[in-house]
C-alpha cells in the first residue's frame, strides 16, 4: 500500500514548506464528511504520531493515518493550474463518485 | 475537481466551506489583491502574471470601462475618460482640490454630498464610481484564481486618512459587490506582512516611501496587541521627486530648456530607470533621442546621485523626528524599522534609515506587495481561518476630535493619536438660564479656535428643562468606531432627553492639509493661547453684563439715581470694550463693573435675607 505525489506536487510544497519556515511534511488523510460522503484532508505537518504511515515522494514525507490509508491507497496528489487558480489535485484510484465540485466522494 | 489547498494542522475546512477573503492594497498608482494560500500570503497576479494593476480606469464609451494597464494606454489620447490617482479624489469636495487645473478632468460638484465628480463619455463619475471598477477588477482577479465567492476583504487605506475618505472607500468597496471585513491603515498591514505580531512585545517604525507620499508610523505591540502610537509624514514627498532630481540634472548636464511634453516624459522614463539602475549598479549610463534630433548621452554615478538626492533623503528624517516625539520614545526604544514602497529599495534610503534608528531595517518583503500581504493575513483571520492564536489591531486618530464651547472655542474630547476604537465622554452644560436646547458642533483640529478648525457635523438636542444657567448636566460621548467612523451623542442626564449623529462628512482632507493644521498648530501656539483667553474673558464678560442688566430690571429700585448711573455707566464702559478683543482693557471694565456694584449687591442680598425671614418666629427656622 502506498501514496505518491508528482514532482510537480513536491516541487511546490516543497516551496510552501520552506516559505512557511516549519514542517516535516504533508498529512493527507480523509474525513467522513462533505456532500457525498468522504473528504479529502490536505494540510501541513508538524508532529508525528506514532501510528503514521510515513511515505517518501520525490524528497517530500507524505503522512497518513492508517484508517485513510485504504481510501486513498494507491492515489497520486498532483499540483495542477487551471486558468488562474492553481491547487492540489487527488488522482484517486479508489473513488466511484464524487460531488460535482469534487471536493467530496464515495468509495 | 476543485483544487485544493494545503491547510495548518488541524483547520481543514469541510467541503464548500472554505471561507475565501482576501486584501487589497487600493493604491494611487497601483493595487494589488492578495490571499493567503497554503498557509502563505502570495500576490494574486493576473493572466499576463503581473501583481500589479495601475490604478487607472477609463471610460471607453457608455458601456465599455478599461482598467488598469489597458486603461492607461489611453492617458495620452483620452485623458479626459482615463482618470489616474482617483484615490486623490476620495471624498472629498471641489473647494479641498485647490488648483485643478493641474489635473486633466472636467471636475464638477454633486449637489447632494458636496463631493467632486468627473465628466466622462460615460456621464459623471465620483471618484468612489471609479475607485469601484478598480476594486472589481482586482475582486474578478480573485475569484477567478481562488475558484469561488469572495467572503470578504480587508482594504488598506493611508493612516492619514480622514472620516470621509474612510467611508468613500468603504462604500467603493461596496459597490464592487465587496464586504469590507476591516479598514486597515497601510503601516499596519506591513507590520503583520513581517510577522511582527508574533514576537511578544516591541516598538516597530514603518518607513513608507512611495512614488509620490512620505508616511512614517510608530507601532507599539504588547502582548500580541498591536497599536498605532503616533502617525506622520509629507504628502509631497516620494520616489518620483528622485527621478526629478536625475531629470534636473540630465537637463543641466546637457544645456536643455523648455522641452516638448513628449520629451519630458521620456527624460523622465530614463530617469527613473537609471534610479533603479543605481540599486544594482555603481554607474549607470543614460542615452536618449529628443525629437528634435539631440542626442542624451550621460554617466551618472551612484555616488553623484546620492549627492543630489541627499536633501529629499533628509526631508524624510523630520517627520521620523516627529513621529518619535509624539509617541513620546527614543530611537533606542525602536526595535524593528519596516520598509514600505518602491523607492526604499534604493541603498541610499536604507542605508540613511538604518543610520537614524541604528540598525537594519526590514527590507527582505518585496516592498512594493507588503502592504497587501499584510491586508490578505489579516482578511484571513477575520473571515474565520485562523482561531486560536487572534490578535487585535488598534490604529490612532489623525487630528484631534471636539465641540464648539461658547465664544467659538473648541473642546478636544478625544485627542490626537489616541488609539481606535475609542470612546470618550465630557459633561458640559447650559449657559443662559431656562435654555432647553443646545447646538453640537463637532470639529477636527488641533486650534484653539473653532475658525480654524474642521467643521465635522452640527445637531441640536432639544428637550432640556429649564434650569437656571449652569445647571443641566449635558453628557457628550465621542465614539470612534474600528474603522475611524464617528459617532457623537449627547445626553442630558436628569431628563434623559438623547440626540445623536453618525459623522460621514461631505468631504474629506488631504494629507497636506492635516500636515499643514498640525503645523499651524505648532506656529499658532502661543496666539491660540491669547485668542482663547480673550474669548473666555469675553464669554465671561457677557455674563456679567447679563447679570447686572437682570439684577437692575430685578431690585433696580434699591438704588439711588446717582447709584444707577454710576453702574449704568461702567456697565455701557464694559459693552463697548467687549468690542475692543484686548484683554487688559476687559479685565479693568471687568473689576470697575464689579466694584460699581457692590454695594447693590449687598443690598440685594439683605432684601433677599429679610424677605426670607419676614413674618417668621426665630424657632421656625432651621438653624
Amino acid at each position: 500500500m502506498s501514496i505518491s505525489m508528482t514532482e510537480a506536487a513536491a516541487k511546490h510544497v516543497q516551496n510552501f514548506i520552506a516559505k512557511r519556515g516549519k514542517g516535516l511534511g504533508l498529512r493527507i488523510g480523509v474525513r467522513t464528511t462533505g456532500c457525498s460522503g468522504m473528504a479529502y484532508k490536505l494540510e501541513f505537518a508538524d508532529v508525528l504520531s506514532d501510528e503514521d504511515l510515513q511515505f517518501q515522494s520525490h524528497g517530500v514525507t507524505l503522512l497518513v493515518d492508517p484508517k485513510s490509508l485504504p481510501y486513498i491507497d494507491g492515489m497520486e496528489l498532483d499540483f495542477q493550474r487551471e486558468g488562474l487558480n492553481e491547487g492540489f489535485k487527488f488522482n484517486n484510484p479508489n473513488v466511484k463518485n464524487e460531488c460535482g465540485c469534487g471536493e467530496s466522494f464515495q468509495v | 475537481m476543485a483544487l485544493l489547498q494545503i491547510s495548518e494542522p488541524g483547520m481543514s475546512t469541510a467541503p464548500h466551506q472554505h471561507r475565501l477573503a482576501v486584501g487589497i492594497d487600493l493604491g494611487t498608482t497601483n493595487s494589488l489583491v492578495a490571499t493567503v494560500r497554503n498557509g502563505i500570503s502570495t500576490v494574486l497576479n493576473d493572466e499576463q502574471g503581473r501583481a500589479m494593476l495601475p490604478s487607472i480606469v477609463r471610460y471607453v464609451d457608455a458601456q465599455k470601462i478599461l482598467v488598469g494597464e489597458a486603461a492607461q494606454r489611453g492617458q495620452n489620447d483620452d485623458p479626459f475618460n482615463t482618470i489616474s490617482s482617483v484615490k486623490r479624489f476620495m471624498g472629498r469636495g471641489l473647494a479641498d482640490l485647490g488648483d485643478t487645473s493641474r489635473f486633466p478632468y472636467r471636475f464638477i460638484t454633486d449637489s447632494n454630498t458636496q463631493t467632486v465628480q468627473l465628466r466622462t463619455v460615460a456621464g459623471a463619475k465620483s471618484p468612489v464610481e471609479v475607485s469601484a471598477e478598480i476594486l472589481k477588477e482586482l475582486r474578478t482577479r480573485a475569484e477567478l484564481s481562488l475558484g469561488g465567492e469572495l467572503v470578504g476583504a480587508v482594504i488598506t487605506v493611508p493612516a492619514y486618512f480622514d472620516d470621509a475618505q474612510r467611508q468613500a472607500t468603504k462604500d467603493a468597496a461596496r459597490l464592487a459587490g465587496l464586504n469590507v471585513l476591516r479598514l486597515l491603515n497601510e503601516p499596519t498591514a506591513a507590520a503583520i506582512a513581517y510577522g511582527l505580531d508574533n514576537a511578544a512585545e516591541g516598538v516597530y517604525a514603518v518607513y513608507d516611501l512611495g512614488g509620490g507620499t512620505f508616511d512614517i508610523s510608530i507601532l507599539r505591540l504588547s502582548r500580541g496587541v498591536f497599536e498605532v502610537l503616533a502617525t506622520n509624514g509629507d504628502s509631497a514627498l516620494g520616489g518620483d521627486d528622485f527621478d526629478q532630481r536625475i531629470f534636473c540634472w540630465l537637463l543641466e548636464q546637457n544645456a536643455l530648456s523648455a522641452l516638448p511634453a513628449s520629451d519630458t516624459r521620456l527624460l523622465l522614463t530614463h530617469a527613473r530607470t537609471a534610479k533603479e539602475q543605481l540599486t544594482e549598479h555603481n554607474d549607470t549610463r543614460i542615452t536618449a533621442m529628443l525629437s528634435d534630433g539631440r542626442v542624451i548621452d550621460s554617466v551618472l554615478s551612484q555616488t553623484q546621485f546620492h549627492e543630489m538626492s541627499n536633501n529629499l533623503l533628509q526631508r524624510t528624517l523630520q517627520p521620523l523626528r516627529r513621529a518619535l516625539r509624539d509617541a513620546a520614545l527614543q530611537v533606542a526604544d525602536v526595535n524593528g524599522v519596516v520598509m514600505v514602497g518602491g523607492a526604499t529599495r534604493m541603498p541610499q534610503v536604507q542605508r540613511a534609515v538604518g543610520e537614524f534608528f541604528a540598525q537594519t531595517p526590514l527590507t527582505n518583503l518585496d516592498p512594493d506587495k507588503v502592504v497587501a500581504l499584510g491586508a490578505a493575513i489579516q482578511a484571513n483571520l477575520l473571515a474565520g481561518n485562523r482561531g486560536a492564536d487572534e490578535w487585535l489591531l488598534l490604529d490612532v486618530i489623525p487630528l484631534s476630535l471636539g465641540l464648539e464651547t461658547m465664544g467659538g472655542l473648541a473642546e478636544k474630547v478625544i485627542p490626537r493619536n489616541s488609539t481606535i476604537p475609542t470612546a470618550r465622554a465630557q459633561e458640559f452644560t447650559t449657559y443662559k438660564d431656562g435654555q432647553t436646547a443646545m447646538s453640537i458642533h463637532v470639529v477636527q483640529g488641533e486650534r484653539e479656535l473653532i475658525s480654524d478648525c474642521r467643521s465635522l457635523a452640527k445637531f441640536e438636542l432639544r428637550g432640556i428643562p429649564a434650569m437656571v444657567a449652569g445647571a443641566a448636566r449635558i453628557r457628550v460621548t465621542f465614539q470612534v468606531d474600528a474603522d475611524g467612523l464617528l459617532s457623537v451623542a449627547a445626553r442630558e442626564m436628569r431628563s434623559g432627553v438623547e440626540a445623536t449623529i453618525e459623522v460621514k462628512p461631505s468631504y474629506g482632507l488631504v494629507d497636506a492639509d492635516i500636515a499643514r493644521m498640525l503645523q499651524e498648530s505648532g506656529q499658532y501656539a502661543k496666539e491660540d493661547m491669547q485668542a482663547r483667553a480673550l474669548r473666555e474673558l469675553q464669554t465671561e464678560a457677557n455674563q456679567l453684563v447679563d447679570a447686572v442688566q437682570n439684577a437692575l430690571l430685578q431690585d433696580g429700585d434699591l438704588l439711588t439715581n446717582t447709584q444707577r448711573a454710576a453702574i449704568t455707566a461702567q456697565l455701557e464702559n464694559l459693552q463697548t470694550c467687549l468690542a475692543e478683543h484686548d484683554t487688559q482693557i476687559l479685565q479693568r471694565a471687568m473689576t470697575a463693573l464689579n466694584d460699581a456694584t457692590v454695594n447693590f449687591a449687598q443690598a440685594r442680598m439683605d432684601k433677599s435675607v429679610a424677605s426670607a425671614l419676614s413674618g417668621k418666629k426665630i424657632s421656625d427656622l432651621d438653624i
